[in-house]
């Protein structure tokens, strides 16, 4: 049973950044038409932002929980701002190409100066330890991963679905021309999800450097299942995101548990089977 | 269609200069040229209707005034500033409403918030209580999704979203389209009081017969110029040639 609940917690845990990153990917989406590949090495990108935050200035985790989504969401407005925003109107393809590019440049550059070898990012004192649940062993930091990630995807829900800033973006997602014609800014508006996604994904890279140190290919092995978990769920909805995140890494665990030799190939089959019955995702919206 | 409260409405005549000012308007669709020097003045408290066929330009004619056509060129003037180069959402910041033909109501929003949605960008929009006297089924709607609504309360979705702005100019465009005649005589109403509250009014109509009873002044619109223009008292006498303009 131990080995169960551990797995069940490693779950949650791998649910917790599937969710904070296919968030960021459906916003992306539906305010850009971009499918953000390169998701995965801004997620890098956060991690190591926390560790040059922590050996170059000393500025502990918490700070870095902050500033590492700001600094990331910033560099991420100057590539919409530079680049992406020329690709509106154009094919999916051209965005999908381009952001993987800047993936692969990215990932390169970090790799060029640091290697393919993990650095160490130490638990803060605060979240070190572990408790014991009686049934299993809590080690503190990963509760709080779990916690605060849950937090985050839900106040971003809020933010989106039922607050007036969140009305403008889901409108502007349906028809760009016309809430423009209302006077709002939209371009700007555009810039600011894609840093509010990217900001999300350099979030998850904090919270993942003390469990799975800093690397420079740490968003390449892990956002190709992110996709296939926006797969499932449905580009483009909020909820289906967070909920569908969390179900799977919970299932890839619970593969783990019963029949390990699955567990990696467990969302690709369930993809597949998506696909089959219902192409829009589960909750997707049909087009 | 008689209307009595309309004609109680004050045939208020035009005060003030022109609020809006098009001169030699030219806009293209990506390659095609649909607007071939369009001219025309709008008086503040005024209601103008441009009228003609399908594919005349009246459409591009609104969407070119608000900003929405990437290449235009020629001189829109609002309240005597330039707004031809001007973007959308700053043409809108300058008091222009826009209520585009497909009425553009938002699924992913319910009612309330479709009617909350446009930034308020002056003073002196319409309040809530009063936008709800003048649409009482949206009072009724408020927390159903936007589209679940019937065409005709959509539309006044479209028209209420607008008013609470601020913004005195409305552009409307065939308001009345695919509506029942007691939804038309409804918007009829509101575009007379809207005249009465000191509202300037653009409209597109196809439906003449349902201008007559809100347009002070009529401009007639074909391959993409305008080739006629007349008061509402003028209208008998030029009902000849408007039929022969609209093919009616």
């Amino acid at each position: 049973m131990q080995a169960l609940y551990a797995q069940l917690l490693v779950g949650l845990i791998n649910g917790s950044f599937y969710a904070l990153l296919s968030l960021g990917l459906a916003v992306i989406f539906g305010m850009l038409n971009i499918i953000n590949f390169a998701h995965g090495a801004l997620y890098m990108m956060g991690a190591f932002v926390a560790y040059f935050l922590l050996n170059l200035g000393g500025i502990n985790y918490w700070w870095a929980l902050l500033l590492a989504p700001i600094i990331v969401g910033i560099f991420g407005m100057i590539l919409e701002r530079t680049m992406l925003q020329w690709l509106t109107g154009l094919d999916h393809l051209y965005g999908l190409l381009l952001t993987f590019g800047i993936a692969l440049i990215v990932q390169g550059v970090f790799q060029n100066y640091f290697g393919s070898s993990g650095l160490p990012y130490a638990i803060p004192d605060e979240l070190k330890g572990g408790m014991n649940l009686g049934f299993m062993f809590l080690p503190i930091y990963r509760g709080w991963v779990v916690v605060f990630s849950l937090v985050v995807c839900l106040a971003t829900w809020f933010l989106i679905e039922k607050t007036r800033l969140g009305a403008y973006l889901r409108a502007a997602t349906e028809n760009p021309t016309l809430v423009r014609a209302f006077g709002v800014n939209v371009p700007r508006m555009i810039t600011l999800t894609y840093g509010l996604g990217v900001g999300l994904a350099a979030l998850a890279g904090v919270l993942s450097a003390p469990i799975n140190q800093v690397r420079p290919l740490m968003g390449a092995d892990l956002i190709i299942v992110v996709f296939a978990v926006v797969v499932i769920g449905g580009m483009g909805s909020i909820m289906g995101s967070i909920i569908t995140g969390f179900a799977l890494g919970v299932i890839e665990g619970l593969t783990k548990y019963f029949y390990p030799e699955a567990s990696n190939t467990v969302v690709f089959v369930l993809m597949v089977l998506v696909l089959l019955v219902k192409p829009t995702g589960l909750t997707g919206r049909a087009a | 269609m008689p209307d009595t409260a309309i004609a109680e409405a004050p045939a208020k005549a035009a005060t003030g200069g022109n609020i809006l000012q098009v001169r030699n308007l030219e806009a293209w669709y990506g390659e095609s040229h649909i607007l071939h020097g369009i001219s025309f003045d709008v008086k503040a408290g005024e209601v103008v209707t441009l009228l003609g066929r399908n594919g005349a330009g009246k459409t591009t004619t609104l969407k070119s005034i608000m900003g929405i056509i990437g290449k235009r060129t020629g001189s829109v003037k609002f309240n005597n500033q330039e707004i031809i180069r001007a973007t959308s959402d700053k043409i809108a910041r300058m008091g222009i409403a826009f209520c585009p033909e497909e009425r553009g109501i938002f699924s992913s929003l319910d009612v309330r918030e479709n009617l909350m949605l446009p930034p308020v960008v002056r003073e002196g929009g319409l309040p809530l209580d009063q936008i709800f006297e003048l649409f009482p089924n949206l009072k009724e709607r408020l927390n159903s999704q936007g589209t679940k609504l019937s065409g005709g309360e959509q539309q006044m979705l479209a028209i209420a979203r607008i008013l609470r702005t601020g913004a005195s100019f409305l552009m409307l465009d065939e308001p009345t389209e695919g509506l029942a005649p007691v939804i038309i005589q409804q918007i009829g109403h509101t575009i007379a009081r809207l005249k009465k509250e000191g509202f300037t009014i653009l409209l597109v109509e196809q439906n003449f017969r349902f201008a007559s009873t809100v347009a002070d002044r009529y401009y007639v619109v074909e391959h993409g110029k305008i080739i006629d223009g007349f008061s509402n008292a003028e209208l008998a006498a030029n009902m000849d040639k408007l039929h022969t303009y609209l093919g009616v």
